[in-house]
């Protein structure tokens, strides 16, 4: 079942025309891997989603229902989260008030919490620290435990491995494989290892347009393809 | 940015030539005193606002401190004059201290503050034109505090200078205009306006221009490809600076006196604002449209206010709102209103038809 | 060096800088008395002006919007506040502190009320539409000023007004040969209490919190589903409200009070937000403490240098500290 599909977007940011025609379809469960070179558009391809830029002409639907002209706030009430480039963390707030800002409640649902505890110890070990102060990789875990820490149906996350210590990109896939169980993830990256390890679905953006959709596994075993598309040979 | 000339861009530069026409022989056309102080006070203010436009239009700095620069050049012609006696070497000694002077607070505020956002620059700015004004009327030994300083400029401009006797030893009149040092100044001030609005039109034209064209669509991008915003952005604001200066020199030269109210005045550096805006942020056409406007209006709206207020007297609320007092009132809203729906102001608005099929 | 400097983070950091700069002027004073006087002077000025200062570096941590015309919101507090008082005189003169205080309670009501509604009119009808434009922002904020500057002097003319008090704020008390007035103290309770009470709003409540995040990445509180405009409302109100108040408190001090007051009071409170860094309410306070300790222990020893003090007490710290004292973190 498909859980959210581009129609055939394109997006302006300024007088620059950064998407041309992109259309992919996201299905329900697993994780979706978005690749691309530097500056294709696959950031811009998130941040449309998000409402951030709006797109046109073109439409985002999600579950059915378009969103394309919604605000970037209800888009994130109907159950996506966003796990910006730069993280997007409070630095001036504590791990504690980080995450309390992501619930809908301001109270936590302990079982939650629980797991993001289970998944990323450090946001229990510093829980009361300002988050300016923690490393880069546990910045991006606090990045990403806001984005579970509520239930939602979709989470996007780009370029979650960027900078990291190849130690810590090996246990944010360990974490990323257990949330896609239960959410949906759909993922930029850049780092070819790290998606392929992961990724069920996958599409190749290049320059605003989606070069090539298709399964991870394909995409995996057609070296010429990857050649091709990404200029690596990975 | 378009190279091809507009029909719209065509109305307006005609507007400017029939503008610049009517300065050049506003003294035989319209034979008052009154025409023309307005005359020498639109030629002025063309410079003055002309050169904020290199700051707001061109570059995208918003500074409140013009008028500040501006009192420099007037107040450093208006004590040199007082010092030295009225000769042109104190006039040239006041212009360039006053540029001196114009050119360090300029290069200090630039380095301090051009770094950071550009609302901390608009505050300092604010805040920098703030203390110059208490200066003036503090020092009061040397600025003559609230009262100002009156002098003598070069014999030429007095008004009973005659520049050519007829036989009687009587000034000679040409189509019945006395040719007296009173004519004199005015084309003094004509032509240095000139000369300094064409200076800064070759400026907008040079290879600078297009670079501050560039820094001002997108910051981010000209420092990307390499050039120095910082140091671009200081160098207009002392150009900037250095004109206003020069312009202040001028109306010191004509008025014959110099004090906060005409010079250092904030209700001066609104005047500019309102005539960069209502003219057209960006071109220095708009500037001259701006200026021309907004003098008149001042010299001559405000009668016509007074005269409506009079002749509606007994209706209500309207001879209240017509009154001369709310003149400001009304400019201050006409500008909002500009702001939102024209922010391109005149020049910009009209050069752009014609620009769309 | 280094060891100084943490020592001195520990103790406080850029907090202990008013501390610094009294002791030094106790040291130029030398009269602990008039050091007193003086001090408590600076402490009571700075409150006023942090009363109208927060609310501007609060709205421009939030949505990145400069109001230049926030000091209207200053001169109208001090006017309605002058004309209720006037209005209600016959309470203000009786024997009864509890009518004079009564007196002063409405005149509070009625500018924080006034401020509410000038600050909904002002976000939603003038600043709204040029949201993420700084030039326009500036040009119509300042184009607004002007309005209402007009519209006081249409409503209240051009002539000075005086403002009356109530006779348990005249006057002074003694402690030893320290001669505290008693007005001052008064403004540096309320000031306090306006401060703890923001204080706690931001820090302990729901609102506070995505008011705190909200300064520091905008972007992403939405994303996290608040709608960080409809809050901003709100947060423009409350600022123009407590602007209004510092109008009210600041009439009292002056007790006449002339249409440029907004003017003169805009540069002061352009100062402390520069100084004390846009965005935090931390940061106002200390901006304004400084500005209203410098200027009157400067107007004190060196009268002449008054009022340039702001101006280079300004540049001093931002060539040290070119982003302000204590800004919300980025």
């Amino acid at each position: 079942m498909t859980l959210l599909s581009l129609n055939s977007m394109k997006t302006n940011i300024g007088q620059y025309s950064v998407l041309h025609d992109i259309s992919i379809n996201v299905p329900e469960g697993g994780v979706f891997v978005l690749l691309g070179r530097n500056g294709a558009g696959k950031t811009t391809t998130l941040r449309s989603i998000m409402g951030l830029w709006k797109p046109s002409p073109g439409s985002v639907t999600f579950r059915g229902q378009d969103i394309t002209n919604l605000h970037t706030a209800d888009i994130a009430r109907l159950g996506i989260a966003f796990v910006p480039e730069n993280m997007g963390i409070f630095g001036g707030l504590t791990i504690e008030e980080n995450l309390i800002l992501a619930t809908k409640t301001g109270q936590f649902d302990q079982t939650r919490l629980d797991r993001v505890w289970e998944l990323f110890p450090a946001m229990k070990t510093f829980w009361t620290k300002q988050a300016w102060s923690l490393s880069g990789g546990q910045k991006q875990m606090l990045a990403v435990s806001r984005a579970i820490i509520e239930q939602r149906d979709l989470i996007l996350i780009d370029e979650p491995t960027k900078g990291l210590a190849p130690s810590i990109i090996d246990a944010m896939a360990d974490a990323f494989r257990e949330i896609s169980e239960t959410t949906t993830i759909l993922l930029v990256e850049q780092n070819f290892q790290f998606a392929k390890s992961l990724g069920r679905d996958m599409a190749v953006i290049d320059d605003g347009r989606i070069a090539h959709a298709g399964t991870m596994a394909d995409f995996v075993a057609d070296k010429e393809l990857q050649e091709s598309l990404l200029s690596l040979s990975a | 940015m378009t190279t091809i000339p507009t029909k719209g861009d065509r109305i307006v530069k005609a507007a400017v030539l029939i503008i610049a026409g009517l300065l050049l022989f506003a003294p035989f056309l319209f034979q008052d005193i009154r025409s023309l102080e307005v005359a020498a006070r639109i030629c002025v203010f063309i410079v003055l606002v002309a050169s904020y436009d290199l700051l707001i239009g061109y570059t995208g700095i918003v500074s409140f401190a013009h008028t500040m620069f501006f009192g420099f050049g007037a107040y450093g012609a208006a004590i040199s004059l007082k010092q030295m006696g009225p000769g042109w070497d104190a006039v040239v000694v006041g212009a360039l201290s006053g540029v001196l002077v114009s050119t360090i607070v300029a290069i200090a505020i630039g380095l301090l503050s051009l770094r950071v956002k550009a609302i901390f620059f608009a505050m300092i700015t604010l805040a920098a034109a703030s203390v110059a004004m208490v200066l003036a009327s503090q020092l009061s030994q040397f600025t003559g505090g609230e009262d100002g300083i009156t002098y003598k400029t070069p014999d030429i401009f007095k008004t009973a200078t005659k520049l050519m006797v007829d036989d009687n030893n009587k000034v000679v009149r040409l189509f019945g205009v006395k040719l007296n040092g009173k004519l004199a100044a005015y084309y003094f001030v004509f032509a240095t306006c000139l000369m300094l609005f064409l200076v800064m039109l070759r400026l907008v034209g040079s290879p600078i221009g297009t670079v501050l064209k560039a820094i001002r669509e997108n910051e981010a991008r000209a420092e990307a490809v390499g050039y120095r915003v910082v140091a671009y952005r200081t160098f207009v604001f002392c150009i900037a600076a250095i004109i206003a200066s020069l312009a202040g020199t001028i109306y010191a030269m004509w008025l014959k006196y110099t004090g906060p109210d005409t010079t250092l005045s904030f209700t001066i550096m609104i005047d500019i604002l309102l005539m960069v805006v209502i003219g057209g942020m960006g071109t220095l056409w708009g500037a001259v449209i701006g200026a021309v406007l907004l003098v008149l209006a001042q010299y001559y709206l405000r009668d016509l206010m007074g005269t409506a207020a009079e002749a509606l007297h007994g209706i209500p609320i309207l001879p209240y709102a017509l009154e001369p007092d709310r003149w400001l009132f009304w400019l201050g809203i006409i500008f909002i209103l500009l702001v939102y729906f024209f922010p391109k102001g005149i020049a910009g608005t009209i050069a752009e038809r014609g620009a769309k099929p | 060096m280094d060891q100084v400097n943490k020592l001195i983070e520990r103790l406080g950091g850029v907090y202990l800088l008013p501390v610094a700069v009294s002791l030094i002027a106790l040291v130029l004073i030398g009269v602990p008395s008039s050091w007193v006087t003086l001090t408590v002077a600076g402490l009571a000025m700075g409150m006023m002006i942090f009363l109208m200062a927060s609310g501007l570096s609060l709205v421009f941590g939030l949505m990145d919007v400069l109001n230049f015309g926030h000091s209207a919101f200053v001169s109208f507090g001090a006017f309605i506040a002058a004309s209720v008082l006037a209005w209600l005189g016959g309470w203000l003169g009786s024997d009864s502190i509890i009518l004079n205080s009564m007196a002063i309670l409405a005149a509070f009501i009625a500018a924080f009320q006034f401020g509410l509604a000038a600050g909904w009119f002002f976000e939603t009808v003038v600043i709204k539409p040029v949201y993420h434009d700084h030039l326009r922002q500036i040009l119509i904020t300042m184009g607004a000023l002007i309005v209402a500057e007009q519209m006081i002097l249409a409503i209240w003319g051009g002539a000075p007004m005086s403002v009356p008090r109530p006779s348990f704020l005249e006057g002074a008390f003694l402690i030893g040969d320290v001669a505290i007035e008693i007005y001052r103290v008064y403004a540096l309770i309320l000031g306090g209490l306006v401060y703890i009470a923001l204080y706690l709003t931001l820090n302990r409540t729901r609102i506070g919190l995505l008011i705190r995040a909200g300064v520091e990445n905008r972007e992403m509180v939405e994303a996290l589903g608040f709608r960080i405009d409809r809050l901003f409302v709100g947060v423009f109100m409350a600022g123009s409200a407590l602007a209004a108040m510092g109008g009210v408190m600041w009439a009292g001090y002056e007790t006449l009070i002339t249409p440029a007051l907004g003017a003169e009071m805009m540069i002061v409170v352009f100062i402390v937000v520069i100084i004390g860094g846009l965005g935090s309410i931390e940061g106002t306070l200390l901006g304004a403490i400084m500005v209203g300790l410098v200027a009157n222990y400067v107007g004190f020893l060196a009268p002449k240098l008054a009022l340039a003090s702001n101006m280079i007490l300004m540049m001093v710290i931002l060539l040290w500290r070119p982003n302000g004292l204590k800004p919300a973190v980025k």
